[in-house]
């Protein structure tokens, strides 16, 4: 909201009407109170009305209520964050406004339900209060029954009030996620809807209306990562699946559990980790790519298997789901740690496919990409994304759904004679025949994690090992060769060049956008396929004096964060430095500028 | 399962009709020759696996051998038909993720007592409880022959092996109350030593629909010597078959028949009908495409993306 861009003259002692390009809303509260619904809806609204949005929650790891907080942010340009700082905090309890005060910007509107809100006086003057007794208007609106519930939905109204939101498209929206139920239910939404609408706002000095959205191609679907990457999944063709819970891959397995059956496939739910990944390769086996995934202390389970998989060829897609680590660490924050597991988790030389989606549409596609990279080069594939993305919500252009779904039915076809592990191709790629293919030559595949020769035979010969070791290898470095790229974002030449990977795109654009606009000479590229790395970054890198990569994990031992070790390892180039941290929230983009300037300091006297 | 998740099998045209072909012979099913010592119990099962595939006319392509790690777990290389070597101990649900997506095989897992009930003890329990259809054959030798003579979690009290050089001091297993217990729906206990007997579990084991578990004692010459003697009347032992009297769907009697001191009882101890996971999951499927009857699979998708706008 920084960007007001015109304000109407206030005329009469009405409230002024002041033209925005965007907003950043925090919604505070207990986990119990459906803020995320809130946030939802207005996630919702942004996409039907072609704006761009994006969101940021933590929710605590408790089982019920607990402190919560969503933010939403929502506007008419590029959102490539969730934003630093709030424009408006709507806080529900005094450890709301207590502890997310802070977060709101100088001058910001801070809207407190003043039946549970005691302000501080001392920060009138800094935050412009405007209290309003949610609890009590919503029961007066909806009746003494409902008690706290509905006051999410009376919020809405005062928030659709303040911003002159599209109500037909609001009401719409409320209608359909109460359909189905009892009529009183959404009767009783709209109620509250509209009393939190039909408020005066207080003392409110002005409400606010957004520019014109550039207009679109096409419609925007609206999700969360853990949400794509399902959908990704099944239009990738995937029909089998296991997984085990944990959070926050578990929104994953019950989306698959719960669709695949309409495909004709099922996700099952097995008794631990290694079942699952287990149950997942059985899957491959049989014919038809299956996926697992975890996060953390699931994916360290699963390693033994991975290892298997590798050594067998089999296709197969893991998704992981970071958190906060090692051990059970703190399971609802984000952190970018699981990097080094999912890159070389494991023992023995044991190469694997690993890339990262940067966004929520990513999601989406590289679901696919990973489906049928597994399937071409029959190995497994690591699809590593984190906490944030995965409860990101983001509006993304609608997919064309015809297109893009694919079917990968196995193929039965006899054949004459098959060999799993055909060492003839220079590139390594062999492809697996799954059990019901009649192989006319009588002879049998076998797969195997023993190391084997051509026919997956067991043996000990030292010239094989060196063979098929080389052979796993160089399908990965096959695929390296395809791979695209990644596009810098700013000058090709400049002081300092941002890396990034994962989730973390946004707040680095901006980072690089502010310190251009500050007259810094800054500019990033993110990469999506980790292992194997595209070929050709060194001649991104020789364009920059200083190479920052920026990772939500530790610095490590020797001052490098988990990626800024595989790109010195690979590159040796000792101006590849690392921005690190390990605070557990997403990166801010002042934070990234702030570092930016400390290691360069910094930096300077260490080169 | 249901064809969209199966494909369309494709028929082989060169394949004549199920009648008119003969059933396999052994040297069209056998293939690496076993490294197992001479004299292993496990030849035996082997050799009884082929006869039934023969027996039962069962094709290359429609079976899949499949096992973990261990002396047995060698299986599938014996075996020319797909099949796989999986890591120790996970053979069981390796194989369930083949029994689930396709029902048009025979999925049969061979392995050993280590790997069964000590490293995949989990496992075992699981597969039995949602009787997920497969039949599991258990080459129980009572070692650890693989790794030379550990104490396996069969091994009897005051076993000596190098890790219980005074003897064993860990209380046993029993392979078949832990089945029963778990909830299989097919237990029975064979020995090497009696290939007819052996033959007939594997059919009646491959015939029942849902998790078949066989224990089939399989002597180790060369960590465990004598160790099943009592159990074979050519070394002075008796074999004593299941009493006719025993009624296979009582559960408490065959636990309790499975408690008898060694050698105990051979033949089908529990035998009981209920739906597999199979039957459930395809139940479910069926319910959920009735309801999206005659779309495709990207206009399932598209009605979700249309609820996300």
């Amino acid at each position: 909201m920084s960007d007001t861009i015109e304000k109407a003259p206030s005329s009469g002692g009405a409230q002024k009407v002041s033209q925005i390009n965007e907003v950043v809303i925090r919604i505070a509260g207990n986990s119990q109170d459906g803020i995320q619904a809130i946030g939802g809806f207005l996630a919702r609204l942004a996409g039907r009305s072609e704006q761009e949005v994006m969101t940021f929650m933590t929710i605590p790891a408790t089982i019920s209520g607990g402190a919560s907080i969503f933010q939403v942010r929502m506007g008419s340009g590029e959102v490539l964050s969730s934003g630093d700082e709030a424009d408006v905090l709507l806080a529900f309890y005094q450890h709301s406004y207590d502890a997310h005060l802070a977060s709101l910007k100088k001058g910001g509107i801070v809207l407190y339900d003043s039946d549970h809100v005691v302000p501080n006086e001392d920060l009138k003057k800094t935050y412009h209060h405007l209290g309003i007794p949610i609890s009590g208007l919503t029961v007066e609106a909806i009746g003494g029954t409902a008690k706290d519930k509905g006051k999410n939905i009376f919020a809405l109204g005062l928030i659709a009030k303040m911003f002159d939101l599209n109500m037909p498209k609001l009401e719409k929206l409320i209608g359909e996620r109460f359909t189905g139920k009892d009529p009183s239910i959404l009767n009783n939404a709209l109620a509250a809807f509209h009393a939190g609408h039909a408020n005066p706002l207080g003392n409110v000095l002005e409400t606010f209306k957004f520019v014109d959205a550039q207009k679109k191609d096409g419609h925007q679907v609206v999700m969360n990562g853990n949400e794509a990457i399902g959908y990704g999944l099944i239009a990738a063709g995937v029909r089998f699946g296991a997984g085990y819970p944990i959070t926050p891959w578990t929104d994953i397995m019950e989306l698959l559990r719960r669709e695949l059956p309409k495909y004709g496939g099922c996700f099952i739910q097995t008794e631990d980790e290694i079942a699952a990944i287990s149950m997942a390769i059985g899957g491959s086996y049989a014919g038809r790519v299956a996926v697992t995934g975890s996060s953390g202390p699931g994916i360290s389970l699963k390693t033994e298997a991975l290892g298997w998989a590798i050594m067998a060829e089999m296709p197969l897609v893991i998704i992981d789901v970071q958190r906060g680590g090692p051990s059970t660490g703190m399971p609802t924050n984000i952190e970018q740690s699981d990097l080094n597991i999912a890159v070389n988790g494991g023992h023995g030389d044991a190469p694997r496919v690993v890339i990262a989606p940067a966004n929520v549409e990513d999601c989406f596609y590289m679901a696919i990409e990973a489906v049928n990279i597994a399937r071409k080069y029959s190995v497994p594939v690591i699809l590593l994304t984190d906490q944030g993305i995965a409860t990101r919500i983001e509006a993304f252009v609608e997919p064309n759904l015809e297109k893009v779904c694919q079917d990968i039915s196995p193929d039965f076809t006899p054949i004459a004679d098959h060999k799993p592990y055909d060492l003839s191709n220079a590139n390594g790629i062999s492809h697996h025949v799954p059990p019901g293919t009649k192989i006319n030559s009588g002879k049998y595949p076998i797969v195997t994690g023993l190391e084997h020769d051509e026919l997956g035979h067991p043996t000990g010969s030292p010239k094989l090992h060196m063979q098929m070791t080389a052979k796993r290898r160089k399908k990965l470095q096959a695929l390296a060769a395809t791979l695209p790229v990644p596009k810098i974002y700013g000058p090709s030449e400049g002081n300092v060049l941002l890396v990034g990977w994962g989730s973390t795109e946004g707040p680095i654009k901006e980072a690089v956008d502010r310190a251009r606009a500050a007259g810094d000479s800054v500019s990033s590229i993110h990469l999506k396929h980790i292992n194997p790395l595209p070929n050709g970054l060194e001649n991104i890198f020789s364009g920059f004096n200083h190479v920052l990569v920026v990772e939500m994990n530790d610095e490590g031992l020797y001052g490098f964060g988990q990626f800024g070790a595989i790109l010195r390892a690979r590159y040796c180039d000792p101006k590849i430095q690392g921005i690190n941290k390990t605070d557990g929230l997403t990166w801010k983009v002042k934070e990234i500028l702030e570092r930016t300037k400390t290691n360069l300091s910094a930096g300077l006297r260490k080169i | 399962m249901s064809e969209t998740l199966l494909a369309k099998p494709v028929v082989s045209t060169t394949t004549p009709p199920t009648e008119e072909r003969k059933g396999l012979t052994k040297k069209e099913v056998a293939a690496d020759h076993p490294t197992w010592c001479p004299g292993c119990g496990d030849f035996s099962v082997l050799a009884l696996y082929f006869k039934l595939i023969e027996k039962r006319k069962m094709w290359h392509e429609k079976i899949t051998t499949i096992a973990g790690i261990g002396c047995s777990s060698r299986f599938p290389y014996f075996v020319q038909a797909h099949g796989a070597h999986y890591i120790h101990g996970r053979a069981l649900p390796f194989a369930s993720g083949i029994s689930l997506s396709r029902p048009d095989l025979h999925v049969f897992v061979f392995g050993g007592d280590g790997d069964a009930f000590s490293i995949g003890g989990n496992h075992f329990t699981h597969t039995a409880r949602k009787n997920i259809k497969m039949t599991y054959c258990v080459m129980d030798n009572w070692v650890y022959g693989l790794t030379k003579k550990q104490t396996s979690p069969t091994s009897p009290l005051g076993f000596k092996s190098k890790t219980d050089i005074w003897g064993a001091v860990d209380y046993p297993i029993n392979p078949l109350k832990q089945a029963i217990a778990a909830g299989a729906t097919f237990v029975a206990r064979t020995t090497h030593t009696n290939p007819n007997h052996v033959l007939q579990m594997m059919e009646a084991a491959m015939d029942h629909d849902g998790f078949s578990f066989i224990e089939c004692l399989s002597e180790c010459v060369e960590f465990y010597e004598g160790a099943f003697d009592s159990s074979n009347p050519r070394k002075g032992g008796v074999f004593n078959e299941v009493p006719k009297s025993h009624d296979v769907t009582d559960e408490l009697a065959a636990y309790k028949l499975a408690g008898t001191d060694f050698p105990g009882h051979f033949g089908i101890f529990y035998k009981n009908s209920k739906p597999t996971k199979n039957a459930r999951e395809a139940e479910i499927i069926k319910s959920y495409q009735s309801k999206t009857a005659g779309l495709k699979d990207w206009q399932i998708l598209q009605k979700n993306f249309d609820k996300m706008k």
